[in-house]
């Protein structure tokens, strides 16, 4: 079991955590004006990266908070976890 | 008399069961993916429509990825009509496997026992079992003395945190050896002349507007009249390379098997509450899975606490499986889409057709998959079977949601 790093209560055993897939998907700004097509791959289509992948996460058993994280898809390892209102941080 | 050398009196190695060769410039298909539903296409291919200037290429070695890390069961008791008449198609096929590849796949028809725990797990199999009878196929609602007729090792105590208030079963449920289905197409695609080509993985591909005409590996580049995507759990890697997107999520999906015991459990039992499944080997090992890991995943191996949660169900629906050791953990990744259905058929390329998205379903489907891939491909129409699965689904609404009856949490 890994520790996952929350950006507001620090690292905590994985099995706290829930997963809330790919991060900075933004709601259509018009929603009315997106045809079938464009409403599909809002609603179905996301990236499934190998490699390093921006995710939400939730601290479901701590302090319930969604924060984002950089992890890499291949070794599991995060490399950054940054909160919901910050970009996505450079990771080398 | 001088003694021996150990090993002088052993069999000769056998033969091996197919070439190892060099690519060849051009194919008239390429298969990329060398496990069970690549290997079933190629056979196929070969078998039903006479087309053998196939490659399948495999980044791998033969059977190596999902094919190697499954829990080899094999059922039809999918809730809707499309899931029903594909697995059924592949069950049918099982059934005449091993006279159809002249090779071995110990496949044991010992049926499955779908537990419910809650009046709401009862409501939803019985649906399904009525479901399945409308779609031919053997089911029947079983209550908890009868589970405990057909596999008497199951807790049908009424004292355990979720009792098993019944079950659905179904008799021509079983088991294969994975590797042996492999390794039985993969020899009887070889003999057609289909050339299986191992170590190669895809780096690219070559396009002429919307026409792939070219596969690029690690062994060079390949050119090809039609290409089919086996990949599995790396689709995503070889449609992002096409430039084009697939509704998938990649997970790691975990397995593991106990030590050898005698038999002791005569059928396949899953529970989707408690969640575990388990069978047990042909040589003695109980083989046990669980959900799907919560988070992405390419890694083929997930988190301890999934194994840990699956170990805790275990114990409490058998008890007699206290004492018994784990062997051998390993984990495979599934492609899962958004309905828990495959996505199977055409995309933006004339001539590029997509088998994908099968989930924790895939192994079952073996047979099914390649014969309807494969007439598919010849026929350049999906096949009636495959149809529904069609990538535009997620456009049309048209979804074919099999979350209950995958019967694995994903």
């Amino acid at each position: 079991m890994q520790l996952i790093s929350c950006p507001w209560c620090g690292p905590r055993e994985e099995v706290e955590f829930s997963y809330g897939g790919q991060a900075h998907v933004p709601y259509p700004e018009d929603p009315a004006a997106l045809d079938d097509e464009q409403w599909a791959h809002y609603v179905f289509f996301r990236d499934n990266t190998k490699g390093r992948f921006a995710e939400r996460w939730c601290h479901s058993a701590g302090c319930r908070r969604w924060f984002n994280a950089v992890r890499d898809t291949a070794t599991y390892r995060f490399e950054a976890v940054y909160r919901p209102d910050e970009p996505r941080p450079v990771t080398t | 008399m001088s003694p021996r050398p150990p090993g002088a009196d052993l069999p000769e190695h056998p033969d091996l069961l197919w070439r190892d060769v060099e690519p060849k410039a051009s194919y008239d298909v390429v298969v990329v993916g060398g496990g069970g539903h690549g290997l079933a296409t190629a056979h196929y291919l070969a078998k039903n429509h006479g087309i053998t200037n196939v490659a399948v290429l495999e980044k791998g070695w033969l059977g190596g990825g999902n094919m190697a890390r499954n829990t080899t069961l094999i059922r039809s008791n999918y809730l809707w009509d499309e899931s029903a008449a594909i697995y059924e198609h592949a069950l049918t096929l099982w059934e005449g496997l091993e006279e159809d590849l002249g090779y071995p796949i110990l496949f044991s028809q010992r049926g499955v026992l779908n537990l419910a725990h809650t009046l709401q797990d009862v409501r939803d199999s019985v649906r399904r079992v009525e479901a399945n009878k409308l779609n031919g196929i053997d089911a029947e609602w079983l209550e908890p003395d009868e589970v405990a007729k057909v596999c008497p090792i199951v807790n049908t105590s009424a004292d355990i945190r979720y009792p098993v208030m019944g079950a659905t079963y179904q008799p021509r449920a079983g088991i294969a050896k994975h590797d042996y289905v492999a390794w039985g197409l993969a020899r009887r695609a070889d003999q057609a002349g289909i050339d299986l080509i191992q170590d190669c993985e895809v780096t690219g591909f070559t396009t002429s507007g919307d026409r792939v005409t070219g596969v690029r590996t690690t062994r060079g580049t390949i050119a090809t009249g039609k290409v089919a995507l086996c990949a599995a759990g790396h689709t995503s890697v070889l449609t992002d390379m096409l430039g084009f997107r697939v509704p998938l999520q990649s997970h790691p999906l975990q397995a593991l098997v106990s030590e050898l015991l005698e038999p002791v459990h005569p059928t396949i039992v899953m529970s989707n509450a408690v969640h575990v499944y388990v069978s047990q080997a042909h040589k003695g090992e109980l083989v046990m899975g669980a959900g799907v890991d919560s988070y992405n995943g390419y890694g083929q191996r997930g988190a301890f606490h999934v194994i840990e949660r699956q170990m805790a169900a275990a114990v409490e629906l058998f008890p007699v499986f206290a004492r018994a050791h784990l062997l051998r953990t390993w984990g495979g990744i599934v492609d899962v889409s958004p309905d828990a259905s495959p996505v199977v058929g055409r995309t933006p390329y004339e001539n590029v057709y997509l088998n994908c998205g099968w989930g924790t379903g895939g192994f079952k489907a073996t047979p099914g998959i390649g014969w309807c891939l494969a007439d598919t491909i010849a026929n350049d129409e999906p096949h009636p079977y495959v149809a529904p699965f069609a990538l535009d689904r997620f456009v049309t609404g048209a979804l074919v949601d099999e979350h209950g009856a995958a019967a694995v949490a994903h």
